[in-house]
């Protein structure tokens, strides 16, 4: 599957991953939660730097969609919030 | 995927299909995918020299507080050898709030930078991928039937759709972060100018009764510089009333030291 990470690349990884995602991607959802702004950069960090760990790099030349995209690894937890409750990160 | 990846994907994706589901026919599609591409570079671009500029903006702001540190340094001690404490405390207090504003602006532009460089790779990587469309549609264009021609090129133009969404996104971001700062740059600016606070009036033009005792304090200095250092050397620290806060500006003259307006 391709994942990308936004304004970084798109990277591959093993289909087999997924559910490790996801897991890893729970986790962040739960910190959103919680509130906690520490635990949110920490999780975060642990998801973006589990795909760049597991992934290869695709090349700027190839044209691929993503299966997954990843918010910048600049988000704030603030901004992930509002993900879910309002305009989000991408405004219209 | 439910959490953050999902929804994120899913708005990214909605802002692809939106892109292009204004094409109807494969040639369609391909023509105004790579005219939406380019225009997409231009823009990338545009918004790279916007923050480029707003760097500078800070970078001349901090080069002017840099300054007034080295004056109010200056002031300082000079104050404390003319054995003007009060004088003294007021010019470091100062100081420090020129410090603590050189500190944000620093972070600033070592925040603008770090956009300026996501973006420009930002635009680098859309320019390799519409280089590659373009390419890539004429072999289509020449290997495939019309249907078959369709699908590839609409698969190719999602692909760089993506990538364009999330230039997009990047794009959006930085010119967020750099109305924020262009606002807080505006703000100081004017409490500058304006000289109404005193924390922040004292750092810029506006003048007020400290400044021009300090600035009083300077020219008197340089003429009676033998003197004061003497002074300094004798009985430094002569009397004073500790206020241990910073006077507001229009205040009457805390040290006693008459103000020569006509010195500046």
């Amino acid at each position: 599957m391709i994942v990308r990470i936004s304004g970084e690349d798109q990277y591959l990884l093993e289909d087999s991953l997924h559910d490790r995602l996801n897991q890893l991607d729970s986790a962040v959802l739960a910190t959103i939660d919680s509130g906690d702004e520490a635990a949110f950069d920490a999780a975060f960090k642990e998801l973006l730097d589990f795909v760049r760990a597991q992934g290869s790099v695709v090349g700027d030349e190839e044209i691929e969609t993503s299966d997954l995209i990843l918010p910048p690894d600049d988000i704030t937890l603030a901004e992930a919030a509002a993900e879910f409750t309002g305009e989000g990160l991408i405004p219209d | 995927m439910a959490g953050l990846t999902g929804r994120m994907s899913t708005v990214v994706k909605a802002k692809v299909s939106k892109l292009l589901d204004r094409a109807e026919d494969p040639a369609e599609t391909l023509d105004y995918s790579y005219q939406k591409q380019v225009e997409q570079l231009q823009n990338v671009k545009k918004g790279i020299a916007d923050v480029v500029t707003a760097k500078k903006r800070l970078q001349l702001q901090e080069t002017s507080l840099q300054q007034q540190v080295v004056k109010l340094d200056t002031q300082a001690r000079q104050a404390v050898s003319s054995g003007k404490e009060d004088l003294a405390r007021v010019a470091l207090e100062r100081k420090n709030i020129a410090q603590t504003e050189l500190q944000s602006l620093d972070t600033q532009v070592a925040e603008l930078e770090s956009q300026q460089e996501k973006l420009t790779d930002s635009e680098q990587k859309l320019r390799a991928k519409i280089e590659s469309f373009r390419t890539k549609k004429e072999v289509i264009k020449a290997q495939y039937s019309a249907a078959e021609a369709q699908v590839k090129i609409s698969e190719a133009a999602t692909g760089v759709g993506e990538q364009m969404a999330d230039v997009g996104l990047a794009m959006q971001r930085a010119v967020d972060k750099t109305e924020n700062m262009k606002a807080r740059a505006d703000a100081v600016q004017e409490l500058e100018a304006a000289g109404t606070f005193d924390d922040l009036t004292a750092l810029g033009p506006g003048e007020d009764d400290i400044d021009r005792q300090l600035k009083s304090l300077s020219s008197k200095s340089a003429v009676d510089d033998d003197l004061a250092k003497l002074k300094g050397e004798i009985g430094a620290g002569g009397p004073s009333g500790e206020t241990g806060e910073l006077p507001a500006g229009g205040e009457a003259d805390p040290v006693g030291e008459p103000t020569k307006e006509q010195s500046a």
